[in-house]
């Protein structure tokens, strides 16, 4: 198997098909980034790759604890690769705590690299250890590679001057050095983002150089413990195109500005306020004004979605941001862009709740915040992305049918699809679906609830057009002159055409398809959201084994799309997967009176394959 | 509705009224101010497609629907919001918030302290009549101590807020006050409101005929009036009374005003750039003191959603369309063959 650096004459390279590394340290010891390089130099070794970034919600929380690790797991393979794995392969622990949290996920004989300098009595005695674990025979079943990586650092930084603690810094980039040896990564790209991020400090750039450099040529060095192996892992194949590495966050906004040009708008106003983990969001956009975005930190999350309801009235893509306790603030905004019928796109990055719940810590539960959670008859569209590169379409999808129904649209992303990044083949511009937007500018019987025919979509009637000078509100209308009106027939039918104009997307979205298997069989498997991956993954391994199981992920869950019921029943069980109490599973049984079943999990954490697997063969007994 | 459109003469105050029935009580103060504002958007010649009525909810926000110009009537407390959002979108758009005193200094207190202290190019009235009438009469944020009504029947034990005060408070570069009868003055101090660049805060006192009727008498009633108020003009001594025979001065040593007669030395004359004057001015009460009323502060800084527009323009755009392609591709890429 070809190889991207010549292995050691001593020590040949061990041919891999996928691998999954876990680097966990302190929060403060740089392993978001640490494991971000690690990506982006796998991406262009050519492999196939899926990440899973897990950090406290505390920024800094105390040297040494258990609750301070942060973790980032990259997996990467020759083949298709659709979740971050089940279980590690290497963990890199920067110091006891990450080993005490980290250690439960580890493969059997699976390896630990570790920074024995960090293992110091206080720092055991702070993880609850009550004896060295490296010493006393409890990693037996491990393959533990200790190194005094705060040493080897230190050393190998001396000739920059910097004092302990700046030096200390530097180990991440020993350890990264080390990995990037041990599979066969080049250290390029790296380098040159070292370069540009300490471009105020040369000293430091050049002492963390040193220490990525330092970590890998351990790895080359001949003194190196034998048991050291290097390994290569062919690239995968992709079909033919220009890839990127992409997270959610970043297509999904890129994804909204796609959107806006098509449809023919010139301004986004993008308001948020911030809130763990949709902050990513209004942090990419506000870098992106060159293309017409107005980033807006407003005061709260009512201002937030306020502003954006503004904006779509004057005649801009009004899109706001939040996570499920911010989305409930909202809430009272959007049964005003329903009342008034103003296109806005929401995105909900969710998280684990009630309440604060797990900030950082992933969830699919606002489900039913999203499709139902307001007061009144309320209906508004609902989408959601499957995996990172998806929430590019999904974010322009979701401009679409903002502007062509003038409603709200909620995107539901969560925080593992936010953070998560895979490879990804960039779109061209052109190959883009346009759907120019038409703004009213006819007086002749124009009236602000006018319906268009076909999509009973009002028009979009811009303040600043001579002639349509008109006043809306939350106030109900007359479906016949747009005034205010407490008519109790006008009110029903209003509803009922607010309801109508959801309900008629269902003609203008894909029909479902199934992700994976045959349109019939024992089981349906099906999920929404970012669980696709361990979904497909389960059903794949369950085919193998000869299951009739097939992967339905629906990505359009208000309205559904028209062929959904029918499909569901033309499978014998329907088993519903869902990071949250069973929400989807409700929504299902509801639509189409089928037997579906749910499976759940609520650990803050993404389902992991063999626990899908287990589920999938015990519905389809 | 029926579409008015006037090219070859002047807009008059009529011009600016609705085809809609006017729907508050007989003799509610929010009849007067609606002719003001009618008549000082035809003062200004207000292009009745370009200006914006943004309101909440309560009596004062059924506003936007008797004027012809675009209306959005939103939600309790968040005219600001949307306001701040309109004019992001489109700066060239002329907005005027209408909010009373539950809906700005109470469930929207917070985005009256934001839109103030941003700057938002705007200007925003508030009705005050100390009371929530839509909701029927119970006791408002600028309701008196000892103010009896449907929630406080043995009257209400907290102390009102002062709406110039926390205008001033939040850096409001406009703050200003008038009553809901005086239409000239009202007028006056609109189109001030109008020409000033950023936020203009107008505090009208605005008496509800139905459940907090003559709560401005102690200073608004015909035979009183005179010697309890002060209107104040830039430039101008602080005179007040029937003959103007009463002065305002500083108490010497002290950050206190004090009503002397009008011939004592030291008058203090009105500066409406004087933040610290505003400030005083503002805290004025019956009966030891007239009420002050007109333009008390104003000292124009940038816009808000200008110095936004500006940003993103020195960020580019505007100029060529930015590169979406470019966009995709910018960082770490490989082609696979």
């Amino acid at each position: 198997m070809a190889t991207s650096t010549p292995p050691r004459p001593s020590h040949p390279r061990e041919a891999v098909e996928s691998v999954v590394i876990r680097f966990a340290g302190d929060s403060g010891d740089g392993m978001q980034v640490t494991g971000s390089q690690f990506t982006v130099e796998t991406a262009l070794a050519g492999n196939d790759l899926a990440t899973f970034p897990d950090f406290p919600a505390e920024i800094r929380a105390p040297a040494g604890t258990t609750f301070g690790v942060s973790a980032f797991q990259i997996r990467f393979g020759t083949a298709d690769v659709l979740t971050a794995g089940d279980a590690v392969d290497v963990l890199v622990a920067m110091n006891p705590a990450a080993l005490k949290v980290e250690l439960r996920d580890l493969k059997p004989s699976g390896t630990i690299v570790v920074d024995t300098g960090a293992f110091t009595e206080r720092n055991l005695a702070k993880a609850g250890f009550p004896t060295n674990p490296l010493q006393d025979g409890s990693l037996a079943k491990y393959r533990l590679l200790p190194f005094d990586i705060t040493k080897l650092t230190t050393d190998a930084v001396k000739e920059f001057g910097l004092g302990t603690k700046e030096a200390h810094r530097c180990r991440n980039m020993w350890a990264l050095g080390l990995m990037l040896w041990m599979y066969g990564r080049e250290r390029e790209a790296t380098l040159g983002w070292l370069q540009k991020k300490f471009v105020k400090r040369p000293d430091v750039a050049a002492a963390n150089v040193a220490a990525l450099n330092a970590g890998h040529a351990f790895g080359e060095t001949a003194e190196m413990a034998e048991h050291v192996v290097g390994y290569t892992v062919a690239p995968a194949r992709f079909s033919p195109g220009v890839y990127r590495t992409v997270s959610g966050t970043e297509a999904l906004a890129w994804g909204l500005i796609a959107g806006m040009r098509a449809a023919g708008l010139s301004r986004m106003i993008f308001s948020g306020y911030p809130i763990t983990p949709a902050s990513a969001l209004l942090h990419t956009l506000a870098n992106l004004k060159a293309f017409g975005v107005l980033t807006f930190q407003a005061e709260d999350e009512i201002a937030a979605i306020g502003a954006a309801i503004g904006a779509a009235y004057a005649g801009a893509l009004g899109v706001t941001s939040s996570s499920g306790p911010g989305i409930a603030l909202k809430t009272e905004m959007l049964g005003l862009a329903i009342a008034t019928e103003l296109p806005i796109v929401l995105v909900d990055s969710q998280r684990a709740g009630p309440s604060t719940g797990m900030p950082t810590k992933t969830e699919q539960s606002d489900l039913f915040q999203a499709v139902l959670g307001r007061n009144a008859d309320s209906p508004l569209a609902v989408i959601a992305p499957r995996t990172a590169g998806d929430c590019f379409p999904m974010g322009v999808e979701a401009v679409r049918l903002a502007t062509k129904y003038m409603t709200p649209v909620i995107v539901l992303s969560d925080t593992y699809l936010a953070h998560a990044a895979e490879p990804w083949r960039i779109p061209e511009e052109r190959d883009l679906t346009r759907f120019p937007v038409r703004f009213r500018t006819d007086p002749t019987d124009f009236h602000p609830f006018l319906r268009d025919a076909e999509t009973l979509a009002r028009p979009w009637a811009l303040p600043g057009t001579p002639g349509l000078e008109h006043r809306i509100g939350g106030i109900e209308k007359d479906f016949d002159t747009g005034h205010i009106s407490y008519d109790p027939g006008n009110h029903h039918r209003m509803t009922q055409t607010r309801a109508a104009k959801i309900a008629g997307i269902a003609r203008d979205i894909p029909p479902q398809d199934v992700a994976l298997g045959e349109e019939r069989g024992a089981v349906a498997v099906v999920g929404w959201g970012s669980t696709f991956g361990a979904i497909h993954e389960a059903v794949r391994r369950a085919r193998g084994d000869g299951l009739a199981v097939s992967h339905i992920h629906v990505r359009y869950l208000s309205p559904f799309p028209s062929n959904l019921g029918e499909l569901l029943r033309r499978f014998e069980r329907v088993l519903v997967p869902e990071l949250n109490n069973g929400q989807l599973v409700q929504l299902l049984r509801a639509a189409y009176l089928v037997d579906a079943k749910g499976f759940n999990k609520i650990a803050g954490k993404p389902f992991h394959v063999a626990e899908l697997g287990a589920a999938i063969r015990e519905h389809a007994k | 509705m029926t579409v008015v459109t006037v090219t070859d003469r002047e807009l008059q105050p009529k011009d600016y009224a609705s085809d809609q029935e006017v729907r508050w009580c007989p003799g509610c103060g929010d009849y007067a101010i609606l002719k003001a504002v009618q008549k000082a958007l035809a003062d200004i010649g207000a292009p009745r497609e370009r200006t914006v009525f943004v309101s909440g909810i309560g009596c004062a926000a059924r506003f936007p629907y008797y004027i012809s110009t675009y209306g959005f009537h939103t939600i309790h407390g968040r005219a600001p919001t949307i306001a701040t959002g309109i004019k992001l979108a489109n700066p060239e758009l002329d907005v005027w918030v209408v909010t009373g005193d539950g809906d700005a200094l109470s469930i929207g207190g917070n985005h009256l302290l934001h839109v103030l202290r941003r700057n938002v190019d705007l200007q925003l009235v508030l009705f005050n009549n100390e009371i929530y009438g839509l909701t029927k009469g119970q006791y408002s944020p600028t309701s008196r101590r000892g103010t009896r009504s449907p929630s406080t029947p043995l009257g209400s034990v907290e102390n009102p807020v002062s709406a110039c005060q926390v205008a001033l408070g939040a850096g409001a570069r406009f703050v200003a006050r008038s009553v809901d009868t005086s239409m000239a003055h009202l007028v006056g101090v609109l189109e001030r409101a109008h020409a000033h660049r950023g936020a203009s805060f107008v505090e009208v006192f605005q008496n509800c005929v139905v459940f907090n009727d003559g709560v401005f008498d102690n200073f608004t009633a015909k035979e009183i009036a005179p010697e309890a108020q002060l209107p104040v003009e830039h430039g101008k001594p602080l005179l007040f009374g029937k003959s103007r025979d009463k002065g305002l001065r500083l108490v010497p040593g002290k950050l206190e005003l004090e009503v002397v007669p009008a011939t004592a030395p030291d008058i203090l004359v009105h500066d409406e750039r004087n933040r610290a004057l505003a400030q005083l001015l503002t805290g004025l009460e019956p009966p030891a003191f007239p009420v002050a009323l007109g333009v008390l502060y104003c000292d124009p800084a940038p816009a808000f959603e200008a110095e936004v527009h500006a940003q993103a323009r020195a960020a580019g755009l505007g100029t060529d369309p930015a590169s979406l392609d470019g966009l995709l591709r910018s960082g770490q890429t490989w082609t696979v063959a």
